[in-house]
């Protein structure tokens, strides 16, 4: 019989990234009990990955920005599939959540009469990106952190949080988890749960994401009765490293190419003008001269290709390298070398050169990148009311990556940190209001309690077994190429019998030595969740026979309309965790009012 | 064929030893790379911190070969030929194996008095990039720890931890001391409270930022200058009592904390 230690708090956080951050900031303006919970050490989130900036339609650059633009930008990006009153609310709130973190301590690059300065980036009509060099996560997460510390708000640090718990009622009750330092259990009752753990990459073998991109939040909702939804549309970001192969897949940001960075095959050729579909060809250059004057003049001249959407030039960089016309190590050329002084370059892009210098012996002012698409952002997710990020279940929210449909099928560069900070917010004043007037939670039911950790323990039963580690990376492998960049029906068949395979290899893993700070079981706590998110974006992959933003079927290549009208939505309806059946049901995406639809016949 | 030895600590707070591990060597590797090849073949429990593998998070502090380095951006093929030893940073108490417990530096954070600037003007505060470039510096930190690692006041002493922030905590007292809209005065607080003149400037902290902050002659010792101004010169004295004063004193500043 296991101990463990409990608390009880108003609202709880899973997560402190940026989204996780700003909703306990929310929440403990509000006055309430407030605990954040994160996997790993406080400020060290998957947030501080992020490079370019942070959209936000201030228009301190480019005066006839607004509101507007950034949400047809959004939408078109997306495909059209967004929830578009998240890319409403997303547009119109991410300039005052940005002037807010500078309130907060942040010091954002600024213009010449003393404003924060914004930069350009793929799928952004106007340079839109307010940044630090190329560190504006970073700056984001301790902006943030520094300010949840000032507020004495509880983190729970290096806690992994197993499932969700509910009440009689149905509502969320609290959580059950354990301390990676000790080992040790840990229980928390909560009148609200606010989930922002993040995105699901660690399931792909080239990705972008730390360890901790495991799904967690995904699975949680999913087996705790709430819906997910398009988790077939994980974006590749076009750039990440490819050689030397042990940092494959890290990235490398899309404000090289803002700043003038273009990529060339190996026959020199400027190759993304070959690419440009019909939905974006009225904005975009014709010719590299063209093109060329845009950077210092945006009406001189129409937008590089290299600046399309992510979904975009991965996939022409995809083509490329499948046509032989790739570089020595699979990927293409990314050149800011022969296009920008060695001083600008060393500015702008600080981590750049010294991510090349010092991992890769590449001088990037001197020489051309080697990149290739990398597994970054997921942007379905669990499925959310955009006003106050509830879920379904009552009392559970969601917000930043794990939430689904501010993106659609296919992420803009930047707005994943405005996303965390407006829905940050939004869902810390959801989860208060809810929270208001409500009496305490139900204490926890002992037996579910034990039965969670029971089977958390369950690999320290076992004499003989599966390896973690040896799971962790055939799933990668079958992820990687069965569900990657291009998918096929027959392959996503083929995987999804391969999944079922390994979760029972995950039923027979056999962990050894102490619990105190052992990876091992810590993988093995989190396979359940990276086979829970994996077979629900096979399952999406599969039912989605059309290609749409971060989702190209071979055997679909083109957009179909009618599958542009739905999202896909997963939910257990029958059991909960890892080995109950998951079911798809595809149904209407939310339709927009007319007076946003007309922004769009205004723009053709 | 394994043509590589790894000498790594492993133990817990109980004690531990350096045990040695063969493994062969690959192209292009970090030693963040063998330490995870060693996990998924040889020693499944073996503790490490890690996150982003990009030296951008500053999770994998570890003293390889004896120096504090992030082992994401340690390349392999940078090391002298002959055995790798990896071994926890000794500043702070083990948790396990490489692991240690860094709490020291979230209790420090908490004592900083928060940023507090003006009230915000309609559109925003307007600060020249010259003078955002200061902060900005110091705002690169990427919280590894490795400077309060190496920082003998505390590395050797673990007496002085109550009374000093260290390095870390230093450059983040010059960030907000330098903040063109912050309102509090931390000087008093940093002399007086956070141990500032212990440090004698050996720049062993600068020496080991991977981030390449110049911590001591950009933050430590403008901070101190401007901390000894504050307290020791007369005719500063003087002219905080005639004068209006345009920062909140430490004191207030400290009441700030719950």
């Amino acid at each position: 019989m296991a101990d463990y230690e409990h608390h009880s708090y108003d609202v709880i956080i899973i997560g402190a990234g940026g989204a996780g951050l700003r909703a306990a900031i929310e929440a403990k303006q509000r006055g309430l009990r407030v605990a954040l919970i994160c996997k790993s050490l406080l400020g060290k989130a998957h947030t501080v990955m992020a490079e370019g900036g942070v959209a936000a339609a201030m228009g301190n650059v480019y005066p006839e920005d607004n509101w507007q633009v950034h949400f047809r930008d959004t939408m078109r990006g997306g495909k059209m599939l967004n929830n578009w009153r998240m890319a409403q609310l997303h547009a119109q709130e991410a300039p005052d959540r940005v002037l807010e973190l500078e309130e907060w301590g942040a010091l954002f690059d600024r213009t010449k009469d003393g404003k924060i300065t914004q930069r350009d980036f793929g799928g952004h009509r106007y340079a839109r990106l307010a940044h630090v060099g190329d560190r504006t996560g970073l700056e984001l997460i301790r902006t943030l952190q520094q300010k949840a510390v000032s507020m004495d708000i509880d983190v729970f640090m290096e806690c992994k949080i197993l499932r969700l718990l509910r009440d009689d009622n149905g509502a969320v009750s609290g959580a059950v988890g354990y301390w990676r330092p000790t080992g040790e259990f840990i229980t928390f009752s909560a009148k609200a749960v606010i989930l922002a753990t993040g995105g699901v990459g660690k399931s792909w073998k080239y990705t972008s994401n730390s360890w901790e991109g495991t799904g967690d939040g995904h699975a949680i909702a999913l087996w705790a009765g709430a819906e997910l939804i398009d988790m077939e549309c994980i974006q590749f970001h076009p750039t990440g490293m490819v050689w030397p192969l042990s940092v494959r897949g890290i990235l490398v940001t899309e404000g090289v190419r803002g700043d003038g960075g273009v990529l060339r095959n190996s026959e020199g050729k400027r190759f993304m003008f070959d690419y440009v579909a019909d939905m974006f060809r009225a904005e975009t250059a014709e010719s590299e001269e063209e093109a060329d004057k845009w950077y210092d003049d945006h009406t001189a001249g129409r937008r590089p290709p290299e600046l399309l959407p992510r979904d975009e030039v991965a996939r022409s960089i995809n083509t490329e390298v499948k046509a032989g016309r790739g570089s020595p190590h699979g990927g293409v050329f990314l050149d800011i070398a022969s296009r920008r002084s060695a001083e600008f370059i060393r500015r702008r892009l600080p981590s750049m050169y010294h991510q090349f210098m010092e991992l890769a012996g590449v001088d990037i002012t001197a020489t051309p990148m080697e990149v290739g698409p990398t597994c970054h952002y997921i942007m379905g997710g669990v499925r959310v009311e955009a006003d106050t990020a509830a879920t379904g279940i009552p009392g559970l929210f969601a917000a930043g990556e794990v939430a689904g449909g501010m993106h659609g099928s296919n992420r803009l560069g930047g707005n994943s940190l405005s996303d965390l900070i407006v829905f940050g917010r939004r869902a810390g004043m959801g989860a208060a209001d809810y929270v208001e007037g409500r009496a305490d939670a139900q204490t926890l039911d002992v037996a579910q309690v034990q039965s969670i950790i029971d089977e958390s323990l369950e690999p320290y039963t076992r004499e003989t077994g599966e390896n973690p580690y040896d799971i962790q990376r055939d799933l990668q492998e079958l992820m990687q190429s069965n569900v990657g960049i291009i998918r096929t029906g027959s392959e996503l068949d083929e995987a999804l019998v391969q999944l079922e395979a390994l979760k029972v290899r995950v039923d027979n893993i056999s962990v050894k030595g102490g619990r105190v700070y052992n990876p091992a079981w810590n993988l093995a706590t989190d396979l359940p969740a990276m086979l829970t998110v994996s077979t629900c974006a096979a399952l999406g992959a599969q039912a989605r026979k059309e290609s749409r933003g971060g989702h190209t079927r071979e055997d679909f290549p083109k957009a179909d309309p009618e599958f542009g009208k739905v999202n896909m939505v997963l939910s257990q309806p029958t059991g909960s965790g890892m080995n109950a059946d998951v079911k798809l049901d595809p149904q209407p995406i939310l339709t927009m009012p007319d007076e946003l639809k007309a922004l769009f016949e205004e723009a053709k | 064929m394994a043509d590589l030895t790894m000498r790594i600590w492993r133990g817990d707070q109980d004690g531990g030893e350096l045990v040695d591990y063969e493994i062969e060597s690959q192209e292009g590797e970090v030693v963040l790379d063998v330490i995870h090849r060693l996990q998924a073949t040889q020693i499944p429990d073996l503790a490490c911190r890690w996150n982003c593998k990009a030296g951008k998070c500053g999770s994998c502090s570890a003293e390889i070969n004896g120096m504090p380095r992030l082992m994401c951006m340690t390349r392999m093929d940078q090391l002298p030929d002959g055995p790798i030893t990896v071994t926890p940073m000794r500043a702070f108490p083990i948790i396990r194996d490489l692991v240690t417990d860094v709490s020291f530096n979230f209790e420090m954070a908490k004592r900083v008095p928060a940023f507090n600037p003006p009230p915000m003007p309609e559109g925003g505060y307007r600060m020249q990039q010259i003078d955002v470039e200061r902060g900005q510096e110091f705002r690169k930190c990427i919280e590894c720890f490795m400077c309060q690692n190496v920082c003998h006041v505390i590395r050797d002493h673990e007496e002085n931890k109550a009374n000093y922030a260290g390095p870390r905590f230093f450059i983040r007292y010059a960030e907000l001391e330098m903040h063109p809209l912050d309102t509090n005065d931390r000087r008093e607080l940093v002399r007086e409270k956070m141990g500032l003149g212990l440090c004698n400037i050996t720049k062993c902290c600068t020496e080991v930022c991977p981030e390449h902050i110049k911590i001591t002659d950009n933050a430590i010792i403008p901070l101190k200058e401007r901390a000894v101004d504050a307290h020791y010169d007369p005719v500063a004295w003087l002219g905080r009592k005639i004068t209006r004063r345009t920062k909140r004193s430490a004191a207030e500043a400290a009441a700030d904390r719950p």
